[in-house]
């Protein structure tokens, strides 16, 4: 059986941590994942950049829609994943217009966040730069 | 010194032509809005120090994109010490930097209309389209942005740095999409300069005239945008049409005491002629391709108005037929509203008000200060007081702009 374990967290809140807490805990989730990918239990995964790089696709009427922004509908349900590689932004899109639920409900196109490299040195400002 | 202060001068006339065009591309280069932006400030530097004693450059363009580039290699190293992607980054930059004077020059026009796709990007929020825009196409600052638009520099300021983090982060890229892309993206860019337009149109009727000319700069954008499509794209002409026909009536749109004058009263004679026969030649161009939208009939609405030599001289007949034609590209309410306005027109107003009074059941005209205003004009025509005064204080109740709120009350004063 294949099970999909979905990850939430408070963006502002774990930035209110800080960047030693987001470090250390950036190496934990590589110890734990390299663990499990060690042992076959680990098919995929991977870190998202935070929701403020989010776009939305829709197809209505044959016509691809776009908008800035996650997905917030709490109407429809999370009913899958695509893992693609993807050479931009455009690129990504193009993949996510063709995934056939996008013409009955919405597609949030988020970039994938590698934890090992860079990125993973200071807590990414989300929405909590907002206020 | 008059020569070297001559060359200052000249080196202001280059900043002010070629600063837009030199950043579009260090932005293709450096792949970084900040980078580029600090090698552009040292690029310039770097000409006010050497191009007095030197002379200008022949191909001062090429001179500035590729100082630039310099400049951006030696931040990167002086960061790099710090970081190994930087590093690789000012290395890669560094190989790649051996491209002729004249390749760059070709590239140049091409990297503006980058990044004005780039800016106007539908994975960016409207604001953040309209702001990144201003900034980075037409080198308004901060503040002259959050002036236009009456909001805080700060909340411009950071509308632009998300927008920027986006770009980076999601992996926007620095492309004029093609095929079936390119028009579905090109309605976005549209939509942007219309709506800086229309700030600058609305601005100018009202209170403040503190706010930069707009309108003029989405004017500047449409010919930018219309000259570098690889071919001529009849919408963008048509968009571009229609905010030169709005634009040439500008001084008659408010007399002399800041009141708003009604198409049919505005002195015709004051309207800008070489505007108008520039718009007619868009349109006409537009038309025959057969691939029109509703920005190009709009602007056929617009200069029938605008080459009539009285409201009561106007075509209506004509008018009526690209409303329909509009209809049916554009069913809203609002088009309806016009069309049955311009029907009261041809037919007179029992006609426009059998149209009209159907429509306003419709709850975007029901609260629309504009639709009663309409209904109430067509009461008038036909002698019907009472109602006429009805539908003219309904009117002002929903109207918010005070230039019309005195306006609707002198239409109520006319009528006894």
């Amino acid at each position: 059986m294949k099970y999909l374990c979905l990850v939430y967290y408070s963006e502002a809140a774990m930035q209110e941590r800080g960047d030693d807490h987001w470090q250390s805990l950036n190496k934990e989730c590589q110890a734990y994942s390299g663990g499990l990918t060690e042992s076959g239990v680990l098919l995929e995964g991977s870190a998202l950049q935070p929701v403020s790089t989010a776009t939305t696709v829709r197809v209505r009427d044959g016509q691809v829609s776009v908008t800035d922004g996650p997905f917030a509908e709490t109407k429809e349900q999370l009913a899958g994943f695509y893992m693609i590689e993807a050479n931009d932004l455009n690129d990504a899109i193009r993949v996510a217009s063709r995934i056939p639920p996008a013409r009955y409900g919405s597609i949030e196109v988020r970039p994938a966040r590698d934890i090992y490299d860079h990125s993973s040195e200071k807590v990414p400002y989300g929405e909590a730069l907002e206020s | 010194m008059a020569a070297r202060g001559d060359t200052e001068q000249q080196i202001q006339r280059i900043f002010s032509s070629e600063s837009r065009r030199v950043l579009a591309t260090l932005i293709r280069l450096l792949g970084d809005f900040d980078l580029a932006e600090d090698a552009l400030q040292d690029a310039f530097i770097a000409a006010l120090r050497q191009w007095p004693d030197e002379g200008v450059p022949d191909n001062p363009r090429a001179w500035l994109v590729s100082a630039g580039r310099f400049k951006a290699i030696d931040q990167l190293r002086r960061r790099a010490r710090y970081n190994e992607i930087l590093h690789e980054q000012a290395q890669q930059l560094e190989q790649q930097a051996t491209v002729s004077m004249e390749e760059e020059n070709a590239a140049i026009e091409d990297d503006r209309l980058r990044l004005v796709f780039t800016c106007c990007h539908p994975g960016l929020a409207r604001e953040a389209q309209v702001a990144l825009t201003l900034r980075e196409v037409c080198g308004l600052t901060t503040e002259e942005i959050a002036r236009a638009f009456l909001k805080r520099p700060s909340t411009v300021a950071q509308r632009i740095v998300r927008a920027k983090a986006k770009i980076r982060d999601a992996k926007i890229p620095y492309e004029v999409p093609e095929g079936d892309e390119l028009y579905e993206r090109l309605h976005a860019v549209l939509q942007v300069i219309y709506l800086v337009f229309n700030e600058g149109y609305l601005a100018s009727s009202g209170e403040l005239l503190l706010r930069h000319d707009l309108s003029e700069e989405a004017i500047r954008l449409a010919e930018l945008v219309l000259r570098l499509l690889p071919q001529p794209e009849p919408e963008c002409a048509g968009l571009l049409a229609l905010m030169l026909l709005h634009h040439a009536r500008r001084a008659t749109r408010m007399d002399a005491q800041g009141e708003l004058v009604l198409l049919e009263d505005q002195d015709r004679s004051q309207w800008d002629r070489e505007e108008i026969a520039r718009a007619d030649a868009l349109i006409r161009r537009a038309l025959q391709t057969q691939r029109f939208g509703p920005y190009t009939l709009q602007a056929a609405i617009a200069a029938i108005h605008a080459q009539a030599p009285s409201s009561e001289a106007t075509d209506w007949q004509e008018i009526v037929g690209l409303y329909d034609l509009l209809l049916q590209q554009m069913p809203s309410p609002v088009v309806a509203l016009n069309r049955a306005v311009a029907l009261a027109m041809r037919d007179g107003p029992r006609a426009g008000l059998a149209a009209l009074e159907p429509l306003m059941e419709d709850k975007a005209l029901a609260d629309y200060h504009l639709a009663h205003a309409a209904l109430a004009d067509m009461h008038r025509r036909l002698g019907n007081i009472a109602d006429a005064r009805r539908d003219y204080e309904r009117a002002l109740t929903l109207a918010s702009q005070p230039a019309e709120q005195r306006f609707l009350r002198q239409r109520l004063e006319a009528l006894s």
